[in-house]
């Protein structure tokens, strides 16, 4: 088995005037659980598509489970699954039908696992598709896909339409995925989702990758905050490198730190005495605000430099 | 009453929704029979002519099949005859309109927001029906001014306008009556939509034999057929007005007692459950595209073979009725009516077979957009399932579907033909060759269905145009004396009029080379191009 199961680099493919991708670099490894974090409109459903073989990219290369997704299509998708987005069913077939025929499409599914992943979801098969609202058809597309025996499951923003106990249920299920040794692709513009589930994150952005790496290298990156009162006023916080936001109200300071010199800053609090200290945990949110808080001039994939210090 | 409270305020919402809308449809089939008034008059300027042009009209069971009966041969009547398309129009529109603001606000839940404020449980149908019998009533007016203005007479135009007017309210009424009914818009649109295509369709049939024949009945069960059995501008018979007041009565009452029985989002039928596993053998695209076509299949196959034998049946009759006018004969002879005048009626009304088929055809094949747009294609093509398996599943419908319909058609027709006329052994195999013939022409819409649909598919529903300019020549080019030239590009000029004129085969073989070509350059683009969904 490859290592990657997932590798893209240069995508760019165009509708008309509008660049959906922009030379896109993406790599997924195997065994991960890959978070793929955009808002609406960045490029997520453009690239699943492009890996599926549904679009034909314009530029780039792309590789999934070690072939050409547009060449060698119906042999890939026998080892991958696939939720869209918005799903639409057939609105005169029954949620079971629906969950039987694209299983057997794939080459048939585990009636154990099916039976479980109903169970889990709440979800009535019986019900005919027109009658089932958009997070249930959401759960027939993913019992449809979870209950296949592939490698790869892609899955592009699977709980938009779930409510948050089917969330939690999507979340136990995936980490058995993650647990049986499969890929997992989840597209996602739900952060705590993604801080939750994956082992690595690629960040997209008006069709590129602007961050890439695990949560742990991401975290690196990201701010913390940190909140303290102090026996005397600190000592070199203000020429501290690194620390922005910096508000000194006597022995109360306020401020937020790069990851890397979290230590040293706190060392320093600690000279000047610590009456007490909250730290804020760097959040996805915000490596991904600063990402798109940035104006025109920053959509050259750089975070930008904070000026407020 | 308070279950009507706030009806007006409604009213005026309807209206500021479909400021564009409403005005657009009421305008344009207001105006168009005035139009085609003055068209005809200019065409044909004198009694002679028009004399003529009813006379094609009275013996050719396509045109009458397709617009309706003829009841005089002057300037009003031709042209209440040939806007006949406008009467199902009407319907259309005022349905729409209904369930527009009835059961798909409903379904949407801006009824529900509606129904927190100060409105009454019967205000939203209230309002809505207000609205289209309104906009109907407006629409019948314009009609008759338009037509007194171009110097029609009075009398005739106002009944010409109230008939409009009638098959708008009618089917206003049924879609009210269907919106209650169902709890998707979509199955509401659908039960009102099939009922317009039920009356066009008796309304079709009972006219193909005229009204002396043994089904001239079918059409007086047609709102449609009530609307022209007004007969405005020969000898206009008011008292036929008293079918669609009565029904729209009766259809307004039903839709609101069903109202009051059931609860806002609900509908009167219940929304029934289906298996919980598939059946074994629904396990590849071509058994999906089985379970997606077979009602259509089912229907059409139905529907043209009850045509066919209603047809069969009175081809004797009308071969004798006509034998007895001698105008009639010399322009049926005329028209080339070779063997015999029943014959020549077997073989006109093949033409309508072949249009319906190729309407079929084409829905068929154009199942494959609708499949891509709603995203539903996405889910079968990201299995092992290809694109070449996928597509030729559902084309296998647009090429065989009609092809078993036609044949349906012409087995019920030859069967009721040869019974009647008692030589059965005679008449089915040649009435049968008449309905085959088609067959190749029919095809050749498939391919243009999914040439389009494979190289340009935001342009697919270009193959409609294309049916109704082919179903145009192949009607009105005679009639309006249009070259050979031109009358051959539609593929059912190609057609030999079978029973009684010879069959040559290169015309046939020609068509389905045609068919073939498009049809294999619809696959390959389709292979090569990107998925568009608009998901």
């Amino acid at each position: 088995m490859d290592a990657t199961a997932i590798s893209v680099s240069g995508l760019v493919k165009t509708f008309g005037p509008t660049r959906a991708l922009d030379g896109l670099d993406l790599e997924v490894r195997t065994g991960e659980v890959h978070g793929f974090l955009g808002p609406n409109g960045a490029g997520k459903t453009t690239t699943l598509r492009v890996l599926l073989g549904l679009l034909r990219a314009d530029a780039g290369t792309a590789r999934l489970l070690g072939g050409d997704p547009w060449a060698h299509a119906t042999d890939l998708h026998r080892r991958l699954a696939y939720v869209p987005g918005d799903v639409t069913l057939w609105p005169s077939l029954s949620g079971g039908e629906v969950i039987d025929l694209l299983g057997r499409l794939r080459g048939g599914l585990d009636p154990k696992r099916r039976a479980d992943l109903l169970d889990r979801f709440e979800l009535d098969p019986r019900k005919k598709a027109r009658t089932y609202s958009k997070g249930n058809r959401q759960k027939v597309a993913l019992v449809a896909a979870l209950a296949a025996d592939v490698e790869l499951l892609l899955l592009d923003e699977p709980t938009a339409g779930l409510d948050p106990l089917m969330e939690a249920a999507f979340r136990e299920v995936v980490a058995d995925e993650r647990h049986g040794g499969r890929t997992v692709l989840l597209s996602s513009h739900i952060l705590s989702e993604v801080e939750a589930l994956c082992d690595r994150v690629s960040i997209i952005r008006a069709g590129r990758i602007v961050e890439s790496g695990t949560l742990a290298e991401l975290r690196h990156l990201t701010r913390t905050s940190i909140t303290a009162e102090l026996v005397r006023p600190p000592d070199g916080l203000v020429e501290l490198e690194g620390v922005h936001s910096l508000v000194l109200d006597g022995t109360r300071v306020q401020f937020q730190v790069d990851g890397a010199r979290l230590g040293e800053a706190v060392a320093r609090l600690s000279a000047a005495g610590i009456r007490s200290l909250t730290s804020q945990p760097p959040t996805l949110e915000e490596l991904f605000l600063r990402h798109y808080q940035t104006d025109a001039a920053g959509a050259d994939g750089r975070p930008r430099e904070g000026t407020s210090r | 009453m308070t279950t009507l409270a706030g009806t007006g305020g409604l009213v005026r919402l309807i209206l500021r929704r479909d400021r564009w809308l409403l005005p657009l449809w009421v305008l344009v089939l207001a105006l168009l029979p005035a139009q085609t008034a003055a068209a005809i008059d200019q065409f044909y300027d004198t009694p002679a002519k028009l004399g003529d042009l009813y006379g094609t009209i009275v013996t050719t069971p396509g045109l009458r099949a397709m617009l309706g009966p003829v009841f005089g041969a002057t300037l009003g009547a031709i042209t209440v005859w040939r806007a006949g398309l406008y009467f199902t129009m009407v319907g259309l529109a005022s349905l729409l309109t209904v369930i527009r603001h009835t059961r798909a606000d409903e379904e949407a839940g801006r009824r529900e927001l509606l129904g927190s404020t100060v409105v009454g449980r019967h205000a939203p149908l209230a309002a809505a029906l207000l609205v289209t019998f309104g906009a109907n009533l407006v629409l019948g007016a314009l009609l008759a001014a338009g037509m007194v203005g171009v110097g029609l007479p009075i009398a005739g135009s106002l009944a010409y306008g109230l008939s409009m007017a009638a098959v708008g309210w009618t089917f206003a009424a049924v879609a009210a009556v269907a919106a209650q009914v169902t709890e998707g818009a979509g199955g509401a649109r659908g039960i009102a939509v099939g009922t317009l295509g039920v009356a066009f369709a008796l309304r079709a049939a009972g006219d193909t034999g005229g009204s002396g024949s043994g089904i001239g009945w079918l059409s007086w069960l047609s709102p449609i057929g009530w609307a022209q059995q007004t007969r405005a501008y020969a000898d206009e018979r008011w008292w036929v007005f008293a079918l669609p007041a009565a029904l729209v009565v009766l259809l307004t009452a039903a839709a609101f007692a069903l109202q009051a029985r059931r609860d806002v989002g609900a509908g009167v039928l219940p929304a029934r459950l289906g298996p919980a596993e598939a059946a074994p053998s629904l396990r590849s695209p071509l058994a999906l595209a089985w379970r997606l076509h077979r009602v259509a299949l089912v229907s059409w196959t139905a529907g043209l073979a009850l045509l066919g034998a209603l047809i069969g049946s009175v081809a004797t009759s009308v071969g004798d009725m006509a034998r007895e006018s001698t105008q009639l004969k010399d322009v049926l002879e005329r028209l080339g009516g070779e063997k015999g005048l029943s014959d020549a009626y077997i073989a006109s009304a093949m033409v309508i077979f072949a249009l319906a088929a190729a309407g079929y055809a084409i829905q068929a094949t154009l199942r494959l957009r609708a499949e891509e747009e709603s995203g539903r294609a996405e889910l079968v093509l990201a299995t092992p399932a290809s694109r070449r398996r996928w597509a030729t599943s559902h084309l296998l419908f647009g090429l065989l579907g009609p092809a078993v319909a036609l044949l349906a058609a012409g087995a019920a027709e030859g069967l009721t033909y040869g019974l009647v006329g008692g030589d059965l052994g005679h008449q089915l195999p040649r009435v049968l060759a008449g309905a085959l013939v088609q067959l190749p022409a029919v095809l050749v819409l498939s391919g243009i269905a999914m040439a389009l649909f494979g190289l340009l598919p935001r342009f697919s529903p270009l193959s409609w145009a294309a049916l109704a300019v082919a179903a145009f020549l192949v009607l009105f080019g005679p009639l309006l004396r249009l070259s050979q030239g031109i009358l051959d590009l539609a593929p059912f000029s190609h057609i030999p009029k079978v029973p009684g004129a010879a069959v040559s085969a290169t015309p046939l073989a020609w068509l389905l080379v045609i068919a073939a070509v498009l049809a294999a350059a619809g696959l390959v683009g389709f292979r090569r191009r990107d998925l568009v969904s608009t998901a």
